[in-house]
């Protein structure tokens, strides 16, 4: 009987080593990150984009509206792409987009909104990328939808038009 | 009375680089234990990415005001979830991960000890 527990010990460690092991190859490597839901909104204060004028996040938000925050930044391609769909949703009144330019230069920033159209009802000005960090945030373009102080939804990438209607439906 | 006043300059000087190279090593410290989320197995540390330096300055900027380490890792966990830190906290999904090799320890006394036992 004694003899026999130490083979069977070992087995025992290796049978639980062999089911992490196999648990671990069928786990996918790729992360995806959480979409935490009804989160509230951080408090912070930062510059605005035109005025350079100190702003409160106290100051931007009001209870009973929605916000759709948008980072953005001149160099990033996939921000092109999505900046038409926040034009049409910008014509929707129930809505305000904020936008945060993350990482950017004043004049680019400038430049590419003259191009492409201003949707933006305020912008926020992330020079350093803090502000992005302060909302969670992985990277550009990413999109917070806001009710009274809280995160409904947030779509990391670019918005396209199934999740503009989307929008459009959330806030009808 | 001019050396006193030099030497408490050098003083003031010294003890300020001792706290900004304190300073230094716990922002080390921690963006070592931060996973950069957007970079294959890479910590903040190591990243060179967009993200990672904006993470390392928050963490500037909280060492600044004055957080502790300990802290600084609530702050982040609560933004980005206990994914971001290298170190699993002790909760019920990774109680077997923390156990298991304090297990296997016992298990292994445990035969050492009953084979020591049965020699004499």
């Amino acid at each position: 009987m004694k003899n026999k527990f130490l083979p069977l010990s070992i087995i025992f460690i290796f049978v639980i080593i062999f089911i992490i092991f196999y648990k671990g190859l069928q786990n996918t490597n790729i992360y995806t990150p959480e979409v935490t839901a009804n989160n509230e909104i951080p408090s912070f204060s930062a510059k605005l984009l035109y005025s350079n004028k100190i702003i409160n996040s106290s100051e931007i938000f009001e209870s009973n509206k929605f916000y759709l925050i948008n980072i953005w930044s001149s160099w990033c391609v996939p921000c092109k792409q999505e900046h038409p769909f926040l034009i049409e949703l910008k014509k929707n009144k129930n809505i305000e987009v904020i936008g945060i330019n993350y990482k950017d230069t004043q004049v680019n920033a400038n430049k590419f909104l003259d191009e492409l159209g201003n949707p933006y009802d305020q912008i926020i000005f992330d020079k350093d990328g803090t502000i992005g960090i302060e909302w969670g945030a992985f990277g550009v373009p990413e999109s917070f939808l806001i009710y009274n102080y809280n995160i409904i939804k947030k779509y990391i990438g670019p918005l396209n038009n199934e999740l503009i209607n989307e929008i459009k439906l959330k806030i009808k | 009375m001019k050396i006193l006043k030099l030497s408490f300059i050098f003083f003031l000087i010294i003890s300020f680089n001792h706290l900004k190279a304190n300073n230094e090593d716990m922002k080390n410290e921690i963006t070592k234990n931060l996973r950069c989320l957007i970079c294959q197995g890479q910590s903040v540390y190591d990243s060179d990415s967009e993200f990672a330096n904006s993470l390392k300055i928050m963490v500037d900027k909280k060492i600044g005001e004055g957080l502790t380490e300990e802290q600084i890792y609530r702050y982040f966990e609560n933004k980005y979830g206990e994914w971001i830190l290298y170190d699993p906290l002790f909760n019920k999904n990774t109680y077997f991960l923390w156990l298991l090799p304090l297990l296997i320890f016992l298990t292994g006394g445990a035969i050492i000890f009953k084979k020591l036992i049965k020699k004499p």
